[in-house]
């Protein structure tokens, strides 16, 4: 099968042309030694079935960026028959040292000019036939997004991938010739072919820029924004959610108990307890993640995350991050496991493995239930709103630690430039298909995963069978009590040590095990808790709650995202020990105070 | 009169006439066609030291000041 590279500088369309080319198919591919995810799909073209890969978004074939490494190593490693080289046709003056890097490659290639809507209406004409006669390769105006001359671009491109064969790359360095002559070159293509108004004129953009990027309405409205943004992730999420945790039990009651009924009860426990909630765990975050990159879409596509990247950058430059960080963990606080899938759009790896490191930290949604049920069992009306404050404020404090802690191991040497594209409207096509790819991409990397978490720790409160469920006696309830003289100082006891080894799947099941531990519910459970510990105690758990460990998904995403183990479990360790740390000092510092 | 781009204010447009930077930050520049000779217009400021909004052709771009530095331009006067 042949196979065609999708190459261009980013924000040139390069995503919209492959998602128009390939539609729902595209699958996540592994290649060798390469540590981003590269999208590639299988389509017709020219009677014969091809194999098109999208390749990050790069400035430059001679460049040093973590991308630009990849990309090179990808064209020095796999065998290409076809170069798609997508460029941005009102940016075309700059943009056209990449189609002369190509060229000198020696590599068959098309080049594709698209936006020529935004082309026309910058008053950008060009003359594809002499343009392509001075390359040496087919060129075609088009435009990815709506579809203009489209067909035209695809017949091109299977014409010229059904003349060409192979090229091995060797030595890309050595052929790249030095800078100057390839901008003579281009000067020399630009100026037979390519005409540019001497001034432009006055654009939507700039309008809108005065206002969103104002230093005081600007600020505001990003936050509002933002609050939107979460609002709205809560507002339709927690429905959807329940809709399928109903769904879920619709099937259980009415296919899988009568299944089922007549196997042993362990066995019957497992299954549907142990590993049908771990599909339930799963599928409770389809919909969150679905809803949070429907927004993201349009935030991203519209052009407004380089703006808050511009809006945020004086205060998060200072930790190491930068702007679009900010967006994240803002976003972490809504739901940790689409906030980390969103770390991608930083492109630099050691920026978004700190980001990474971060995000975790951002108090999330599930973890605010924990904080509201312990806090109304232990404290009045009055206390209970600048106790949950002061969990949000310390989850921000954990976070700004972190990046400051950690700056130096995950320096970032890539300059922070970033360009800022005109304002553009995203098509409905664009936003369904990211949400669609994400969630195939979570459900395909994390779900086993998750799965099996849920259900180890199942085993681990269920076994033996002849203990009562999550009681001292079963697996957890030993581990539990082994870690007594651990947990002890924080003033937690072997009880809420075993609550806490459920919250390692879901938080929001904690309060759930504490139901099944103290065999109480509603009311009484709540009586219960607020008997068995003083406020300090209480205050140290929902310490330890707020930093030990995200979720099981959340360290399922972490894995796959940054696709290395060892990063991982720094990210747990650095977790555990902190929260251990916070609580230790708290409590301890309370009691010392006679408190 | 050739200054450093961050002195450059909101509006105020120079030619560039030298870039100091390293590889890294040189060759992200040039693809983004910062080069010797081109004219470039600051077109706003990040508050509290923030980036800086740079317009060079039809392109927008921001970049921290202290990568500006690098960045000599010319202005008349
Ligand atoms: N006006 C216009 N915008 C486009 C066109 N193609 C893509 N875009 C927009 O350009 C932005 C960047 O596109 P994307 O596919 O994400 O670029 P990539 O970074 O190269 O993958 C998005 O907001 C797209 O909606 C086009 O033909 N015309």
């Amino acid at each position: 099968m042949k196979r065609i590279a999708l190459l261009g500088m980013p924000n040139t369309g390069k995503s919209t042309f492959f998602n128009r080319l390939t539609g729902a198919s595209a699958r996540v591919g592994n290649w060798p030694g390469i540590t981003v995810d590269l999208m590639s799909a299988k389509v017709p073209l020219g009677g014969a079935m091809a194999e098109i890969v999208d390749l990050p978004g790069i400035y430059d074939l001679h460049g040093f960026s973590d991308d630009e490494q990849v990309v090179r190593h990808f064209l020095e490693n796999t065998p290409v028959d076809l170069v798609l080289l997508i460029l941005n046709t009102s940016q075309i003056e700059r943009q056209l040292a990449l189609a002369l890097q190509i060229k000198q490659l020696g590599l068959p290639s098309v080049l594709l000019l698209n936006m020529s809507d935004e082309a026309k209406k910058f008053g950008i004409t060009v003359n594809t036939s002499s343009m392509a006669e001075q390359l040496g390769m087919p060129v075609v105006l088009f435009s990815a997004k709506y579809g203009e001359h489209y067909q035209e671009a695809m017949s091109v491109v299977a014409a010229a991938i059904g003349a060409s064969h192979p090229v091995q790359l060797e030595s890309l360095r050595e052929k790249l010739q030095p800078d100057h002559q390839i901008e003579a070159s281009m000067e020399a293509v630009l100026k037979k072919s390519v005409i540019i108004p001497e001034r432009l004129s006055e654009q939507l953009s700039d309008r809108l820029d005065r206002v969103l990027l104002h230093p005081f309405w600007g600020i505001l409205l990003f936050f509002a924004a933002m609050f939107l943004v979460f609002q709205a992730v809560f507002a339709f999420g927690k429905p959807l959610q329940d809709g399928v945790a109903w769904l879920l039990e619709l099937f259980k009651d009415y296919a899988l108990e009568p299944l089922l009924t007549g196997l042993p009860a362990p066995l019957h426990g497992f299954l549907i307890d142990g590993l049908y909630n771990g599909v339930g765990t799963v599928a409770a975050f389809v919909p969150v993640i679905v809803l949070f990159f429907l927004l993201m879409a349009v935030v991203e596509d519209t052009g407004y995350l380089s703006r808050a990247a511009f809006l945020m950058d004086a205060l998060m430059s200072r930790m190491g991050l930068d702007g679009r960080s900010f967006v994240m963990v803002l976003m972490g606080f809504g739901c940790n496991v689409p906030a980390l899938m969103g770390t991608r759009v930083m492109r630099s790896r050691p920026l978004r493995l700190l980001s990474m490191l971060v995000i975790p930290f951002s108090l999330c949604s599930a973890r605010l239930q924990v904080f509201l049920f312990i806090t109304t069992a232990l404290f009045t009306a009055k206390q209970a709103p600048l106790v949950l404050f002061s969990l949000y404020l310390l989850s921000f404090a954990t976070a700004i630690l972190t990046a400051l802690l950690f700056r130096k191991r995950f320096q970032n040497n890539e300059p922070f430039i970033l360009e800022l594209p005109p304002y553009r409207l995203p098509t409905l096509r664009q936003i369904v298909l990211r949400g669609w790819h994400e969630v195939h991409h979570f459900l395909s990397r994390a779900s086993k995963f998750i799965v099996a978490g849920v259900v180890l720790v199942w085993l681990l409160t269920h076994l033996p069978f002849s203990a009562q469920p999550a009681s001292p006696e079963t697996w957890a309830g030993l581990i539990g009590g082994a870690m007594e003289p651990l947990l002890a100082p924080l003033g937690i006891d072997h009880k809420l040590a075993v609550a806490l080894i459920f919250g390692l799947v879901a938080k929001e099941i904690v309060i759930g095990s504490l139901a099944v531990i103290f065999s109480l519910e509603g009311d009484a459970l709540t009586r219960a808790i607020a008997q068995q510990m003083d406020w300090v105690q209480a205050y140290s758990f929902m310490l330890f709650t707020l930093v030990y460990t995200p979720c099981l998904s959340t360290i399922a995403t972490l894995r796959s995202e940054s696709k290395s183990l060892g990063f991982t479990l720094l990210s747990l360790g650095w977790s555990l020990g902190l929260a251990w740390t916070l609580s230790f000092a708290f409590y301890q510092g309370a009691r010392a105070l006679g408190l | 009169m050739t200054v450093n781009l961050p002195t450059l204010q909101p509006g105020q447009s120079g030619t560039i006439t030298a870039i100091h930077a390293g590889e890294d930050l040189y060759h992200r520049l040039a693809a983004l066609g910062f080069r010797v000779g081109k004219r470039l217009e600051i077109v706003r400021k990040g508050c509290c030291s923030g980036p800086l909004q740079v317009r060079i052709g039809t392109t927008d771009v921001i970049m921290r000041r202290h990568d500006a530095l690098q960045i000599d331009v010319k202005v008349p006067g």
